[in-house]
């Protein structure tokens, strides 16, 4: 019983958006998706760019940065050299999606089942979003920073600001707890206890420092302790506890950013999947609407040929190539999921005998929930895949003139294409391990960090900025040691004071 | 549940701090670009704006990151030929390393390290001007025909009824019924409450005969009450508006600039090029300024904006009659104590034999004591001419002044510019 599509223009008003998001609701509803209600608006192309500029968020803090970026993407957009994205989707509870006016109707459609429902449900069900992100918190979290930071701008000048920001987002991607949860973002409790916590950090800085002259008889045995005890790997927390001359405003700014990357961090860790989710839903949840005729065949034509272009990956030695698409990657993993569900081979039995044959919606539904990037990849990567995505991995090691090809989408090499390209998408894979040592407490207050190498990869000449926005924020000389895993000390950095 | 919100119409211009943001650090870049393009492109398109190109450089954002080297395994997609253990020379330059999984990580233009960006005319020519200024401006008289603003001081009691400020005159009219109620509301109370008092107690005549006295009391001051009206004429209160002048400097420029033969094309060219710079930069800073154009041969004329720069005449060099003809209009027109003269020149430095020697005295006695500045500008590749060398020994004797300047190429009108009406600042 074939129903009459909801439109045949291209052309889309809010009644149809108001229908095909009705349509796809009751059909996601079907499928047991479990998302936050959404807010759905709709915006010009300008207000995109201003959003790109944000890092996506609907508002934020003041900085050069964000105008740099707005700047880029305009230069950009305007040269026809890149389109927009469809959609940004805010992991907020209302979950808050954007649309573009220019748009046509069949791209809104389509829009609404990957970002209302796709991303949204994977903000909702994913363990990680669940544990590090507080979705109904943000948006209030964010009208809280921008406000705090201009009354820090009005009170000590933007350019006092400025630098302290600049110093943050240099050390951003260390601003994260990686295994233990932060206490819940409570906005209205973070303006109420700010005071609070301001003296009370005050004072307990005064007594870290105060204290060492006291003990200046201490045993010898004492004096080689470090401070910290254990190495910090998040450095901006550090930072905003023991730095010595911060004020109690810059160690506040230090707080915010150091929020933000972590409500960032998860989306770090499931491109792959988030984008895999979000393309699986929108390419299943439109198929539905075809199968029941909501849509005709001139829409179908238009999503399939957007769809398909999402989802291209180009090979290795093509110019258009810049690494793994995730949404190739993502979408494939999810839609042969379904297949190994549905329709297993016996190679699948083999693999992965405790999914092959099981219902499809609850098996893809515990892998959204319980997996990142990493993991997914290591579980759920098929040798069926792999051959279709004809992988192979090449091992570089600059000690050698020569690339070697290690494995092939063959019997030998499925299992370490698939740990190779689970590393890949490991954060201590793309960044590098460095951690806080210790703190010449007795001495001339510098502050020492450990690089611990991973497969003898060396840092970037950038580090010796970095080491600059450090020694701002920390106040004294500031070492950074690269490590070996045998625990030798092979290159150092250093940033002194002027 | 959706909701479906149009935000369409909210504001557009969310990024505008940031962006300013931007260009304010990155200030003496975009200045050094806005010079650099300024010599490419013709003065005339300055209606537009123009795309800055910096180095990526300068803007970058360091993080820690992997630098080049050490051990890794990176999975590629769509192998064609590879079997396990092939080895091939690792490609020039790392190509085909980038990406690296990351995805999307470096959106930003990859391989490119040039950022280039779009700044509006408005930005431009404030970059372009910036640090130049008219110099010894001095305050003279106010200008006469001066302009008013009116600003709001207070309010008024008698205005007319646009003006009526709501808030104010019901707060006027609150106060006075407070006012003058105010005692009967006591009043009232106290009999309410004693009319209460006996309405508890059990019924006798005298009681009732005193309940009936009390009620008629109260529905007397009631009456009263209500006699108070809720808005009076004398409540109303109005906004009040004054005038004050603005006060202005006067100044006016005069553009002079010879149309005679000897002043090839591409002389003319230059020499519009330079009056359209100055032209922009007084109408830019200048809002009160008058901005008059003669052009000679061998007679001057004053003429219009539209036919000084775009229409074409021929003849021979008197440069003397455009001088005689600015200072008969200085004198009758613009009155030295209450204006600030300036006068700009441009030449090809070719004049009538005699003639230097008269613009010579004429500068001397007439003109240059009445006017603030004389920029001179001579257009030429070749050897100086007599104008020339007649100027330079006024200018031993009118430092401040006079000034002189020689254009080259195109390329020298914006320094020269720079050079002319660089502030004293710096």
């Amino acid at each position: 019983m074939k129903k009459t599509p909801i439109s045949t223009d291209a052309e889309w008003t809010f009644e149809l958006i108001e229908q095909y998001d009705r349509e796809i609701s009751r059909i996601a509803a079907q499928f047991n998706l479990d998302t936050y209600p959404n807010q759905i608006e709709v915006i010009n192309a300008e207000q995109m760019m201003d959003a790109y500029a944000s890092v996506g968020m609907p508002l934020h803090y003041n900085h050069w940065s964000f105008g740099k970026r707005f700047l880029d993407t305009s230069q950009n957009y305007q040269r026809g050299r890149m389109g927009l994205a469809y959609e940004i989707v805010i992991n907020s509870d209302p979950c808050i999606g954007y649309l573009m006016e220019e748009n046509t109707m069949m791209m809104q459609a389509l829009v609404i089942a990957h970002a209302c429902y796709g991303h949204n449900s994977f903000f909702k069900g994913n363990y990680l979003f669940r544990t590090w992100t507080d979705a109904s918190a943000i948006v209030d979290y964010l009208v809280f920073a921008k406000h705090y930071i201009n009354k820090c701008e009005e009170r000590y000048g933007v350019d006092a600001v400025e630098s302290i920001l600049d110093s943050c987002h240099a050390l951003m991607n260390f601003g994260v707890n990686r295994y233990i949860r932060p206490p819940a973002l409570t906005p209205e409790q973070e303006s109420k206890n700010i005071e609070e916590r301001e003296e009370y950090l005050q004072r307990h800085i005064n007594t870290l420092w105060s204290s060492i002259e006291k003990k200046q008889s201490n045993t010898a045995e004492d004096a080689t302790q470090n401070f910290p005890l254990e190495p910090e790997e998040n450095l901006l927390y550090f930072i905003e506890k023991n730095a010595p001359l911060l004020e109690p405003w810059q160690r506040e700014v230090i707080r915010i950013v150091r929020k933000m990357a972590q409500y960032f961090y998860p989306q770090k860790q499931t491109q792959v999947m988030n984008e895999g989710w979000a393309c699986f839903w929108h390419y299943t949840l439109i198929d539905q609407m075809y199968k029941e005729g909501l849509v005709n065949d001139g829409f179908m034509m238009e999503f399939l040929q957007t769809h398909t272009s999402v989802i291209y990956q180009p090979p290795f030695d093509s110019p258009y190539y810049s690494g793994i698409n995730p949404y190739t990657l993502g979408f494939n993993m999810m839609m042969d999921i379904k297949r190994i569900c549905e329709h297993p081979t016996e190679e699948d039995k083999i693999w992965f005998p405790e999914i092959a044959g099981s219902p499809w919606q609850s098996t893809l539904d515990y892998a959204m929930r319980n997996y990142k990037d990493e993991s997914f990849i290591q579980q759920y990567l098929s040798p069926h895949l792999m051959r279709e995505l004809k992988l192979f991995s090449i091992l570089d090691q600059s000690s050698k003139p020569n690339f070697k090809v290690s494995a092939i989408h063959n019997e030998s090499g499925y299992r370490e294409i698939r740990s190779d390209l689970a590393n890949q998408y490991d954060l201590g894979y793309l960044e590098p391990n460095i951690q806080i040592y210790n703190v010449d407490i007795k001495g001339d207050r510098s502050l020492t960090l450990r690089h611990y190498i991973h497969q003898e990869r060396p840092l970037a000449d950038s580090a010796d900025h970095v080491l600059k926005h450090l020694r701002t924020l920390w106040g004294f000389t500031i070492h950074l040691e690269s490590v070996t895993s045998r625990g030798e000390v092979i290159k150092s950095y250093h940033s002194s004071t002027p | 549940m959706s909701f479906i919100i149009d935000r369409r119409l909210n504001s557009k211009k969310k990024s505008a701090v940031n962006r300013q943001r931007f260009l304010k650090r990155y200030r003496r870049q975009i200045k050094k670009a806005v010079e650099e393009s300024l010599k490419k492109r013709s003065i005339q398109d300055l209606q537009q704006g123009e795309d800055i190109t910096i180095a990526r450089d300068c803007t970058a954002e360091p993080i820690f990151q992997h630098g080049k080297g050490g051990t890794q395994t990176r999975v590629y997609p769509g192998n064609k030929e590879f079997i396990t253990g092939d080895e091939f020379p690792r490609p020039p330059g790392g190509a085909g390393s980038g990406g690296s999984g990351s995805g999307d990580a470096s959106n930003e233009g990859i391989g490119e390290d040039e950022f280039t960006f779009h700044i509006n005319q408005e930005e431009f020519l404030d970059f372009m001007f910036e640090g130049l200024e008219l110099p010894n401006l001095v305050k003279k008289q106010l200008k006469s025909t001066a302009s008013f603003e009116v600003h709001q001081a207070g309010f008024t009691s008698n205005s007319s009824p646009e003006k009526l400020h709501l808030t104010r005159s019901l707060r006027v009219a609150y106060a006075r019924r407070i006012a003058l109620s105010g005692a009967s509301n006591n009043e009232l109370s106290a009999l309410r409450k004693e009319l209460w008092q006996l309405e508890s107690e059990p019924v006798d005549e005298i009681s009732s005969a005193k309940r009936k006295a009390l009620k008629a009391q109260i529905t007397l001051l009631q009456a009263n009450k209500k006699r108070v009206p809720f808005l009076d004429t004398y409540d109303l209160r109005y906004r009040n508006y004054v005038r004050t002048p603005i006060p202005s400097t006067k100044a006016v420029i005069i553009c002079i600039m010879d149309v005679s033969g000897s002043m090839t094309q591409n002389v003319k060219e230059l020499a519009k090029r330079f009056f359209i710079l100055l032209y922009l930069f007084i109408q830019r800073n200048y809002q009160h300024t008058e901005v008059l154009f003669i052009r000679h041969h061998t007679r001057a004329t004053e003429v219009d904006e539209q036919e000084f720069f775009y229409s074409r005449e021929t003849g021979g060099t008197i440069v003397s009659s455009a001088l005689e003809l600015a200072a008969d209009i200085i004198e009758q027109r613009f009155p030295q104590d209450q204006y600030n003269v300036y006068v700009a020149q441009a030449s090809d430095g070719d004049n009538w034999d005699n003639d230097s020697e008269t613009c010579h005295t004429l500068l001397k006695d007439k003109i240059l004591p009445m006017i603030q500045y004389f920029a001179y500008v001579e257009i030429t590749s070749g050897a100086h001419q007599n104008l020339w060398y007649e100027y330079e020994k006024l200018q031993r004797s009118f430092k401040t002044e006079f000034c002189m300047q020689q254009v080259r190429t195109s390329a020298d009108i914006y320094p020269v510019f720079r050079e002319l009406f660089s502030s004293n600042i710096d």
